[in-house]
């Protein structure tokens, strides 16, 4: 059985983690090395004249969190992008982050393969059949547990966002996570009635809550940038979970039928 | 003969359980590493990724 869920998982994660990559390549990558742009300071917001700054009311200006926005001439020393010091610096070359950026979009997919087809596993064992169709929806189900709800309060954060203790964000992200994963479940396979409120407390929880915020908004980056940033996060997630979801329940409906 | 249609399903349900929760901790286990691990070569080597997909970076 265990090889069943293996090759599901390993087929569907290889093959939406390689189309993930693609699209990040192709959508989401330019913003990150923008976002790093301002983040060092190769480009600063508002810095040229400075004059629009009491207009638009940003209290905390950029420029007082980083010695390097103080002056307009700095961008040189980090001109390509590159020289960011949360790990595109310590990898090197371009080519060896975006080899990197390729493996861990497909582990990371397999990953979330492997939690997809333990779901199928457990609704076969009550009895439900699982296709490609169903898998499609599984897949968007996946995409509003590990994306869309945690994004509700932690939006995909460019790089130089400011945001709450780390720690503190990653504990409220699988929480949510497994608030709501269980919520949808109880939605869609409750046969009690008191699944439904069940299911909307639980989905409901973690906002009511709320997540943890930074104090004060002082990122460093546009928010142009920042919100096309998270807007194509989520887009691009939505798209590759799909994908997972059809990859995961063909190959499932396969091997179940050859069993 | 109801008893052992019973016991084999029984017994099918039971490793599909059995197999889910094993995928689900080694899945689990696979995000956490890749996603959350705060390790700096992992984090380091992770980055990109983990900005792309919405995980709480640094």
């Amino acid at each position: 059985m265990f090889q069943r869920m293996l090759a599901s998982a390993l087929i569907a994660g290889i093959a939406a983690g390689l189309i993930a990559a693609l699209l990040h390549f192709a959508f989401v990558q330019k913003f990150i090395l923008l976002g790093e742009q301002y983040e060092t300071g190769a480009l600063i917001h508002f810095g040229g004249s400075g004059t629009k700054e009491g207009e638009h009311s940003h209290e905390a200006a950029p420029a007082t969190a980083d010695p390097a926005a103080e002056d307009p001439k700095a961008p040189e020393t980090a001109a390509d992008g590159h020289d960011h010091d949360h790990g595109a610096s310590a990898q090197g070359s371009a080519a060896t982050r975006n080899a990197l950026t390729v493996v861990f979009m497909v582990i990371l997919y397999v990953s979330y393969g492997f939690l997809l087809v333990a779901g199928f596993g457990i609704a076969e064992a009550f009895g439900r059949k699982i296709g490609p169709t169903e898998g499609i929806l599984w897949g968007i189900a996946g995409f509003a547990v590990f994306h869309l709800s945690p994004a509700l309060g932690l939006a995909p954060e460019l790089p130089g966002t400011i945001a709450a203790k780390l720690d503190l964000r990653q504990i409220w992200w699988w929480a949510t996570v497994v608030c709501t994963g269980t919520g949808l479940a109880l939605l869609a396979y409750g046969r009690h009635w008191i699944a439904l409120p069940l299911a909307a407390a639980l989905l409901a929880l973690p906002h009511v809550i709320g997540a943890p915020q930074g104090e004060g908004y002082f990122g460093l980056a546009p928010t142009e940038v920042g919100a096309i940033f998270a807007a194509r996060v989520l887009g691009t997630a939505m798209v590759v979970w799909a994908c997972l979801g059809w990859f995961a329940g063909a190959v499932w409906a396969r091997e179940g039928a050859r069993s | 003969m109801t008893t052992q249609t019973k016991t084999i399903a029984g017994t099918k349900a039971q490793s599909l359980i059995l197999s889910a929760l094993f995928a689900a901790v080694l899945g689990g286990t696979m995000l956490f590493l890749a996603g959350h691990a705060q390790s700096a070569t992992l984090h380091d080597a992770a980055h990109d990724v983990r900005h792309a997909t919405g995980f709480p970076c640094h």
